[in-house]
């Protein structure tokens, strides 16, 4: 769980920083995406210790055994976990517990059915929800936020996003034995706020510069 | 003082429980939590109906036998203060007050009888290597062996779990790791518990699982509620040791 979470936040600050390249300009972004693939005239991103085209599809293997791993842990602990602890308490108070913390199982489900829409929207089947053309991936990004539900429906669920990374940023460390006194875990907690907030603002600033036409 | 009580009443392991209510006069605020419910038990045996079922023995905080959940807290200690059932006293509660009191709530601990849960499961985390191996004979001279002065006192702290259950009781996933964390950092601190430290972690966590405890999620209401004080630092103390034996030999 701690090691594939922390491998799909590495990859989330890549792809926000990545995304940035929308302010450079529409070549840039462009250029970005088909070095990521290997198209462009100098074979791309790694080229020539792999031959051209080859890394997206190694690093695509790799994150997607992330998730599917990280799926997979959650799904068998959480079985687990939910077939034998307590009935509920009549009276129940919170001391320690936040709402992030309290949420992961739902909200690690409703991001799975984002990535799944994301994907479809942008990769698999590019232009197929909103329309755009896949030879010029700014046109996918220019397409979807141009419309208001689209960039509200990005901000909604980047903020189950950043709850999720919120805890298990903090979860993952403190599993990997980085708790290990009650300083660590302030700086393990205000660090994982960072995180959380510079994705969510990373990634929305974007969305929110199409949708309102500055910058863009 | 006066009490409205709301207490849960099951009769036995298998029967469905319901929190029954009683008015409780008398109440005196130098009482502790356990002789409040006392005094109840003594009205009810007047009134010729079954007295409510509790655990306790101490009544001093050292045991770990004694243990409900008050107004929704594990010990039902106030904000700030770190203390078990029996060390609580009704000057924490207003006159007139409300008092819901519910056992441990957890697939592990199951209820025997009304308050009382059945907490065996422990011991057989204690047994599957909550202990050091050695040949006992004479006590050995206090300076023979050197411990260093900050794991000793770590051990220590983490020595200090009197292995009640309150942390499990409050844990959103029923996990022990609070506890079993406690018992493995107590003795990886201690030279005397270095020939079987990574054997240890494996099989205690190992029972753990096996007796239906939760996974942990890092969320904190275990060590929020320990009269003892026992960090969640302790858990990452555990799972630095369990990472390590994943690559010894030791244990299975
Ligand atoms: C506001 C937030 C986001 C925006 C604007 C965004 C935008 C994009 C765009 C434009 C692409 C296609 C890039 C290309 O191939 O040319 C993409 C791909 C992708 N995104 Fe996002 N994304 C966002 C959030 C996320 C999140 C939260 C996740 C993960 C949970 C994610 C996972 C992916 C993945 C896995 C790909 C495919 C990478 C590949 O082609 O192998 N994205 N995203
Ligand atoms: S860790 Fe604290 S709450 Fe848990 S059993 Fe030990 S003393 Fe009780
Ligand atoms: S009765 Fe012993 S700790 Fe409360």
């Amino acid at each position: 769980m701690a090691v594939t979470g922390l491998i799909m936040i590495a990859f989330l600050l890549m792809h926000m920083y990545g995304n940035l390249k929308m302010f450079l300009g529409p070549e840039a972004f462009d250029h970005y995406a088909h070095w990521l693939k290997g198209t462009t005239e100098d074979g791309g991103i790694l080229y020539p210790i792999l031959p051209a085209g080859w890394f997206i599809w190694i690093f695509r293997f790799a994150l997607v055994l992330s998730v599917i791993l990280h799926i997979w842990a959650a799904a068998s602990l959480s079985a687990g976990t939910l077939k034998n602890r307590g009935d509920k308490y009549v009276t129940s108070r919170k001391k320690a517990q936040t709402y992030s913390s309290r949420t992961m199982r739902w909200g690690g489900i409703i991001i799975a059915a984002f990535l799944i829409f994301h994907l479809i929207q942008f990769t698999i089947v590019p232009g197929s929800v909103s329309g755009g053309d896949a030879d010029e991936p700014h046109t996918l990004v220019l397409a979807a936020f141009s419309l208001w539900w689209m960039v509200l429906l990005y901000a909604v669920c980047m903020v189950l996003i950043c709850m999720h990374i919120r805890h298990g940023f903090w979860s993952a460390f403190v599993t990997l034995g980085g708790n290990t006194s009650g300083r660590s875990a302030r700086i393990l907690n205000v660090l994982a706020i960072i995180v959380a907030v510079v994705l969510f603002v990373g990634f929305m600033i974007m969305p929110l510069a199409v949708l309102f036409g500055v910058g863009i | 003082m006066k009490l409205k009580l709301r207490i849960w009443r099951q009769a036995g392991p298998e029967v469905a429980g319901r929190m029954v209510e009683y008015d409780l006069d008398g109440v005196s605020e130098d009482m502790s939590f356990l002789e409040m419910l006392d005094l109840l038990n003594e009205n009810l045996t007047n009134r010729n109906e079954e007295p409510v079922a509790f655990d306790h023995d101490c009544r001093e905080g050292i045991c770990g036998m004694c243990g409900v959940v008050i107004n929704g807290v594990a010990h039902g200690a106030p904000e700030g203060v770190r203390t078990t059932t029996c060390q609580l006293h009704m000057r924490s509660f207003a006159d007139g007050a409300t008092v819901d009191i519910e056992p441990w709530r957890a697939g592990a601990f199951p209820v025997i009888k009304d308050l009382a849960v059945d907490r065996t499961s422990f011991d057989r985390i204690i047994q599957a290597g909550g202990f050091i191996s050695s040949n006992t004979g004479s006590a050995p001279d206090a300076h023979a062996t050197p411990a260093p002065k900050r794991e000793a006192d770590e051990a220590f702290d983490n020595a200090t779990c009197i292995g009640c259950g309150a942390c499990v009781a409050a844990c959103p996933n029923s996990s022990a790791m609070l506890f079993t964390a406690a018992k493995i950092t107590h003795l990886a601190m201690l030279p005397q518990g270095q020939p079987e430290r990574y054997r240890r972690v494996k099989s205690m966590v190992a029972q753990h699982d096996e007796e239906g405890f939760g996974n942990c999620t890092n969320i904190g209401e275990c060590a929020a509620v320990c009269p003892k004080g026992i960090p969640l630092e302790s858990i990452s103390k555990l799972n630095r040791d369990l990472i390590a034996a994943m690559f010894k030999a030791d244990g299975k």
